[in-house]
């Protein structure tokens, strides 16, 4: 089973995010479970929503405190928030940034594992023509954790936008341009 | 043949009433059941269902609705959360003791204060005398399956009453995960129509509805109620068998746990079940007999299937998730205790309580709670019988 843990800010979309990665992984045969974790929901309070992975189906319906694997939708949560509490020895953390992985670590309060960096607003920004950080760091969380076959991943999420985006067919190259940067981008 | 899906609890709910095509729909939003009117009215609006959705202005009025168009003789659902089900008390009672079927979806969240938006059962606890037939789920696939049982239990004619159909709020009712759904003439098939043998505009046979209950009817009327309550015991049972035959999943009161050899045991509800039974399984593999009881159905409470499957436990913790303020333990805890008193051998009880608004619930918690069982039967003394967990201090 992996566990991953998704931090951003109320109005980013890391809950959507958790829901497209458990997209994924549903159509890729898996068990998954994607859940939020609600406070008093205002736009720019942190959030934070989960994602287990499994063959099996998994009754466990509590938090996660051992992640596999962290994402971090808004490095400005590096300050506040402790996000790589309880991370495994072999998992990662994965923040949205335009810094290196080296120039992340210190940041991360006596981390020593795993970290990865995504500029998932430049990549947005080019593929995109907008800030939607959703769709690069699902595409890095599946390059790091393998938690999904890479290419099954692109061919099922391809389907996906074909059918989300009939009316807008333009949209769907963007998407796909901005899923495959990301993959190859993700440093760490 | 079984559809693979993944679905939140409340797209799960909404599913299973898009399928089944209610009559009517009264709608107020509260968090967090609010989703199960939005897809309802999406499906409205979509030409998916022809129910009738109206959109009331509280809670009370929401339940009055139901009633009236079930009086009427057709099937009204509804769905609400916390304060919304308290303000809808009055009319709970009234749809119970005039046996009308409504069935309303409760995504359980507890009450204020401090105000809570996540979830424990203050809220359908809280209406375990109004008359409701109570079931609970362990996941989205549990909602939905007591949702499609729901309308036979409730309209079958020895029984006769309103049903909640609970799922626990955010946890079951936001989570999405995988999800067995059948197909919509197969669930049509199983759930049938609505055809009541007597109702407020049946020209035949009009009907009184609601009538004042002089001294000389009330109790008549309360006994007829409460023995509704007693049949929906068989029904439950039968609506279950059915169901297993028809779909394959097989329900019952409760699921017992590996508890044919268990020593120490746990009485928990819904969501945490799943969540501890992991910590049963870990246990097992140590070589305790550890075992649980997830009770599906609070009302008819199974009090003797209860104390037969627990009468040979050594020691047994009853996990309530409401305070119910006695001083002596929730509610949960009094009625499995109750249901216990005439067992000529009882295991040691404690109750605790766990789990309020939102306060996560562990495996290592549930281990926790093995670990206390098996000091009580260690040293044969029961300590402190009520007591509460997870909180600081």
């Amino acid at each position: 089973m992996i566990e991953i843990r998704w931090h951003g800010r109320g109005g980013q979309g890391a809950k959507t995010a958790s829901q497209l990665l458990a997209d994924a992984a549903f159509m890729s045969g898996k068990y998954v479970q994607s859940f939020p974790e609600y406070g008093p929901e205002r736009s720019g309070a942190p959030i934070t929503a989960y994602n287990r992975i499994s063959d099996e189906r998994c009754s466990i319906h509590s938090n996660i405190y051992e992640p596999n694997y962290v994402v971090v939708v808004d490095e400005t949560l590096l300050e506040s928030v402790d996000v790589a509490a309880g991370v495994k020895e072999n998992g990662a953390v994965i923040v949205n940034t335009s810094k290196s992985p080296e120039e992340i670590k210190p940041l991360l309060k006596g981390y020593t594992g795993r970290v990865c960096t995504i500029d998932a607003r430049a990549i947005s920004l080019s593929c995109l023509g907008a800030y939607f950080p959703n769709t690069p760091m699902l595409a890095a969380v599946v390059a790091v954790s393998n938690c999904v076959d890479k290419d099954k991943f692109l061919t099922d999420m391809e389907g996906s936008y074909r059918h989300k985006f009939a009316k807008k067919p333009q949209v769907v190259e963007g998407n796909l341009k901005c899923l495959k940067t990301a993959m190859e981008e993700v440093r760490g | 043949m079984s559809i693979r899906e993944r679905l939140s609890g409340n797209e799960a709910v909404a599913t299973a009433i898009r399928q089944i095509n209610p009559d009517v729909f009264a709608m107020f939003p509260i968090t967090p059941s609010t989703e199960i009117p939005q897809y309802v009215a999406q499906y409205v609006a979509d030409g998916k269902v022809d129910t009738e959705f109206i959109c009331v202005e509280s809670e009370h009025s929401a339940m009055s609705a139901c009633l009236g168009a079930e009086a009427a003789g057709v099937r009204a659902v509804t769905a609400t959360s916390s304060a919304g089900l308290s303000y809808m008390n009055e009319v709970l009672y009234v749809a119970g003791s005039l046996r009308l079927p409504v069935v309303l979806a409760v995504a359980c969240r507890a009450l204020t204060g401090p105000i809570n938006i996540n979830h424990d059962y203050s809220d359908s606890f809280a209406e375990r005398d109004s008359g409701f037939i109570q079931l609970y789920a362990e996941n989205n696939q549990e909602v939905y399956d007591n949702y499609l049982m729901a309308h036979r239990i409730a309209e079958h004619p020895d029984v006769r009453l309103p049903l909640m159909v609970c799922e626990d709020g955010f946890i079951t009712s936001h989570a999405i995960e995988n999800i067995e759904l059948e197909e919509d003439a197969a669930v049509k098939a199983f759930v049938g129509e609505y055809n009541p043998e007597n109702y407020l505009l049946k020209k035949e046979n009009p009907l009184a509805v609601g009538p004042y209950g002089v001294s000389a009817y009330y109790m008549e009327a309360r006994v007829a109620q409460a023995q509704a309550m007693i049949n929906a015991k068989k029904v439950i049972l039968d609506v279950a068998a059915d169901f297993e035959k028809t779909f394959g999943r097989k329900y019952g009161f409760f699921e017992a746990y590996k508890m044919e050899d268990a020593e120490v045991a746990m009485v928990i509800m819904g969501s945490s079940a799943g969540t501890a039974k992991v910590a049963v399984d870990e246990l097992r593999a140590q070589g305790i007999k550890a075992g649980l009881v997830k009770l599906r159905v609070f009302r008819p409470f199974p009090g003797e299937e209860l104390a037969a499957v627990l009468q040979n436990c050594k020691a047994v913790a009853v996990m309530d998730k409401s305070e119910g303020f006695s001083a002596c333990g929730g509610p949960l805890f009094a009625e499995t205790a109750g249901a216990c008193i005439n067992l000529d051998k009882r295991p040691k009880m404690i109750d605790i309580v766990f789990g309020l608004g939102g306060r996560d619930f562990t495996v290592d918690a549930a281990k926790g709670v093995f670990n206390r069982l098996e000091n009580i039967v260690k040293t044969g003394k029961t300590g402190p019988v009520y007591t509460h967990m997870g909180q600081r201090g």
